[in-house]
């Protein structure tokens, strides 16, 4: 495809940018050539997403080039880029929740007949464009009640309707189940055909030999290499992300199986976590699986005091936590990482330091008094063991990458030293290097006797991590097996997906 | 450089201010100290004839009657002169003069010093007489801006909008706002003086006066958390709980006095807003103690920290424990207090409690905490930032009435400042959030 004589439809080289401490993007080369699917590979904090915000007219190249179709471009707005028939699809969508599908197709470039908006027009448009791309759904209905998956699906609509020809998808399979992502991959098939050139970025390494061409790895803002897919082999890929080989995707463990630390009986709220009962012992692994929506992260948020349900009761080591709320969980020894960092883990526009010690300020002040010197001591100490990369003490955790990010919060918990520790998808948008940091921390605090619960939607990570694994579908539990060899996934998605037991 | 001016950028601007309006406000004046009077006479009666006719005059509570007073005693102690001293308006000068005059002593000479150089009324007599000799200090450049009185007037516009502003930037620190501090201003002078009035009014003691400051300030603390409560609990949005209070306060206040004032207060009631200690103005000692209070309650304690974190992400600060609930009502609560005694003061400046005070202050009092460099959006800003923002604001409007600018343009010029200040926040926050996600 990428023969010398095709003029490539998209050319960026020699790209640098700086930002305050850091030189996010180090000579970046990248080349894209009509109806390719080209991978954009690294780690979190490899640059990726300073790339494709270049691309999209968020961010300039304080050095380097972007030529577009053999002309030499500058994008310096979003409208730029829609004018050079560049679409990026961020992760966080930019759809008007109030607004239905065919006003959203349509925002800022409304139909308009006699000055007025011409809503049929519209609706007719956009139910066209709906059925090339294979979506049923109704153009009238409002997109904050559509799913993740047809949210994008009006997303891609949308890139198509402004005639897009450089279409970038950033982790857009991140939140989508398996039916789901099959379902993008025949769109993005059916784009290819069309002549479409897309940059796709996942950390899912499986995906990419299913739906790429091509791929270029970024590594700490540089420009690591890059080929056919099917010419390179899955560890030389993984040795070329994290610059080193990665023995096994997981760490080994020696399991000793303590007393009994959390127990949860008859958790009810609403439909969303029906009767969920279970127990954890000191030093053991459970994992949760199940599809998206099934209730994990519920009964994760019922156990961590976070919502309050109709019925149920919690136990840590033999002591019912009367009240519940955050704080009166955290105090009986239950810790949360929840899945959504930005929104519920961390203050992003404090400090790595001052987040370190928000859950922690009782051992770290005196009758209310701040002792900023030991909770400094402190963070260094996890800063060290974990470690986070951090530029200074004023560094805001906003400006950290996603792996640092999370081990700020880890930081916090492991801090609190609890019993129990929640780990509702621990390395969702995790590089792979710091993934296996991640797994071996856990292997940790399981061997120091604490009960570990992790959420997590890949299967691998289930079965490769848990000790027990309990299966959750529409709120109930469904399944529980002794992890051993002869555990599949088959198995386990066979639990997910069967009808519930009656009850 | 650019996180050094983001850090201090507003200080650096109150400087400029100050040698701004120095230097716009500067003034030939006579000199009037103790030095210039001893120096003044020594040189009259070395060039005086013997038995000249001098008058001293110096306008009544005027440095010039010091002044006055201490030349005539310096020429007074020579036999040479016959000095007659004239403290007062031009009335009495033109008095004394009629009356020297029928008894054939028309002076020869006229000390003046200050304002009485200005006096039209001098001119006339020369006409009159036209040897008369007009003797006054040597001139020297004075800025009326930078004069201790002008100062102090500064100090003593902005206490009330400065001590309330520390409550405001807690709650903005939260993410909130609250509206009612205005009305609580003259709720607060309305209780502190009915009180007192109840208490012994005119004859009542200085205990009555602090009791009836207290009741008032707790009364407001009350309020505010009511308030606080209702945000916390129920998550009502902070503007329109605050403007339900802000209303429900104003109108209260009314109801209690009828719509008059109270003024059956006794004159110790004046001690906390015009009062001084050792020689520094109470008003000034208030603003010291209670910022130093709110920087350190803000930067070294718990609480503090809580304040900021539940400010820059709110269910973050709920999963990791912080009490988020008692926070917000604790905000309020503090603001409500800072209102209150903010009330007090403005009570004992003015030696009355009226329903219509406080008009408009919260106004004034967001825009001191935003001119300081807090945001809007809460987790960001500084107690002593909101310092500078109230000084700055105050500055601006002293040296606008110094250099006689009318009241409409003053309106004009502090909306500009207001702007500006919001624009150079977003220019630092786009500083900090340009690495984000």
């Amino acid at each position: 495809m990428s023969e010398s004589e095709v003029k490539p439809l998209l050319e960026m080289h020699g790209i640098h940018k700086r930002f305050p401490g850091v030189h996010a993007l180090n000579d970046v080369k990248l080349s894209l050539y009509a109806g390719e699917v080209l991978a954009l590979l690294g780690e979190n904090g490899a640059g990726k997403s300073t790339l494709i915000k270049m691309l999209g007219g968020a961010h300039q190249p304080d050095e380097g080039e972007i030529w577009i179709e053999g002309e030499r471009v500058v994008i310096n707005s979003a409208t730029a880029a829609q004018e050079f028939g560049v679409a990026v699809i961020y992760q966080e969508f930019n759809l008007i929740p109030e607004l239905t599908v065919s006003e959203n197709l349509f925002l800022g470039r409304e139909k308009t007949r006699f000055g007025l908006i011409d809503s049929p027009g519209e609706r007719q448009e956009a139910v066209r464009w709906l059925e090339c791309i294979g979506l049923d759904i109704d153009p009238d209905s409002k997109c904050g009640d559509l799913t993740v998956a047809q949210q994008q699906v009006v997303e891609i609509v949308k890139a198509l309707a402004v005639d897009a020809r450089i279409l970038v998808m950033d982790e857009p399979s991140a939140v989508l189940t398996d039916q789901e992502v099959e379902r993008l991959f025949q769109v993005v098939r059916d784009l290819k055909e069309r002549g479409i050139g897309i940059i796709y970025i996942s950390h899912r390494l499986d995906e990419i030999d299913l739906i790429a061409d091509r791929l270029l790895v970024l590594r700490d803002g540089q420009y690591i290499g890059g080929g056919a897919v099917s010419e390179t082999d899955r560890d030389t890929l993984i040795e070329m992300m994290v610059g080193r080989s990665l023995e096994k995707d997981f760490p080994p463990r020696d399991v000793t199986v303590g007393e009994e630390v959390l127990r949860v009986e008859g958790l009810n709220r609403g439909k969303a976590v029906r009767e969920v009962s279970f127990s954890v012992k000191a030093g053991e692994i459970v994992g949760f699986s199940g599809l998206i929506g099934a209730g994990r992260t519920e009964t994760m948020r019922l156990i961590a005091g976070a919502d309050r349900g109709e019925s149920g009761e919690v136990w840590v080591n033999g002591e019912l936590i009367s009240k519940r709320s955050p704080r009166d969980a955290i105090t009986a020894g239950i810790c949360l990482l929840s899945e959504d960092r930005k929104e519920e883990g961390l203050v992003l526009s404090h400090s790595s330091v001052d987040n370190f010690g928000l859950p922690n300020l009782g051992r770290y002040s005196r009758k209310g008094w701040l002792d900023n010197r030991s909770e400094q001591n402190e963070f260094d100490r996890y800063r060290d063991d974990l470690a986070i990369k951090v530029a200074g003490p004023d560094q805001l955790a906003g400006e950290l990458s996603g792996g640092n990010q999370q081990k700020v919060v880890l930081a916090k918990w492991l801090a609190r030293r609890a019993h129990v520790m929640l780990f509702d998808e621990p390395t969702r948008g995790i590089d792979v290097g710091a993934k296996y940091e991640i797994y071996q921390l856990m292997n940790r605090l399981a061997g120091e006797g604490k009960a570990i619960v992790m959420v997590s939607s890949e299967l691998p990570e289930i079965l490769g991590m848990s000790d027990r694994i309990i299966v959750m579908k529409e709120g109930r539990l469904v399944g529980e097996v002794e992890n051993g060899p002869g555990i599949t996934q088959e198995d386990i998605l066979a639990l997910a997906m069967e009808e519930p037991a009656s009850v | 450089m650019k996180k050094f001016l983001g850090e201090y950028g507003m200080v650096l601007v109150l400087f400029a201010l100050f040698v701004l309006f120095s230097l716009l406000t500067l003034n030939r004046e006579s000199a009037t100290g103790t030095a210039a009077a001893s120096r003044l006479s020594k040189e009259m009666l070395a060039t005086m004839s013997s038995k000249a006719e001098v008058f001293v005059v110096g306008a009544v509570r005027k440095p010039s009657e010091d002044f006055a007073r201490l030349v005539a005693a310096d020429l007074g102690k020579n036999e040479k002169v016959n000095v007659t001293q004239v403290i007062g308006m031009p009335r009495e000068l033109r008095q004394a003069w009629d009356t020297a005059e029928a008894e054939g002593n028309t002076p020869s000479a006229l000390v003046v010093s200050g304002d009485v150089l200005k006096w039209t009324i001098l001119s006339a007599l020369q006409g009159e007489s036209p040897d008369l000799e007009i003797i006054y200090p040597t001139e020297r450049m004075v800025s009326d801006f930078l004069k201790r009185g002008n100062l102090l007037a500064i100090v003593d516009r902005i206490v009330v909008i400065a001590v309330i502003a520390i409550g405001m930037t807690l709650v903005i620190l939260t993410g909130g706002i609250d509206l009612s501090v205005g009305s609580l201003v003259a709720l607060s002078a309305v209780i502190a003086t009915l009180a007192i009035k109840v208490m012994g009014g005119l004859e009542a003691g200085g205990g009555a006066v602090w009791a009836g400051f207290l009741i008032a300030t707790l009364a407001c603390g009350a309020i505010g958390a009511i308030a606080g409560f209702l945000v916390a609990r129920f998550e009502v949005a902070p503007f329109i709980t605050t403007l339900a209070v802000m209303l429900i306060a104003r109108g209260a206040a009314f109801m209690m006095t009828g719509g008059f004032s109270i003024y059956q207060v006794p004159d110790s009631i004046t001690w906390l807003g015009r009062g001084a200690t050792f020689g520094i103005p109470n008003t000034v000692l208030v603003l010291v103690v209670f910022y130093v209070a709110g920087h350190i309650f803000m930067r070294h304690t718990r609480w503090g920290r809580y304040i900021y974190a539940v400010g820059g992400n709110e269910e973050a600060s709920r999963m990791s424990g912080v009490p988020v609930k008692r926070i917000l009502i604790f905000v309020y609560l503090v603001c409500g207090l800072c209102a209150g005694f903010g009330g007090c003061i403005q009570a004992s400046q003015l030696a009355t409690g009226a329903p219509n005070l406080g008009v408009m202050f919260e106004l004034s009092v967001i825009a001191a905490v935003v001119v300081g460099g807090s945001s809007l959006s809460g987790g960001s800003g500084r107690v002593m930032g909101t310092l500078i923002g109230a000084f700055i604001i105050s500055v601006i409007q002293n040296g606008m009435n110094l250099l006689g600018f009318d009241s409409y343009l003053q309106q004009v010029v502090l909306g500009a400042v207001i702007l500006f200040a919001v624009l150079l926040d977003k220019a630092r926050q786009k500083r900090t959030s340009s690495v984000k996600h």
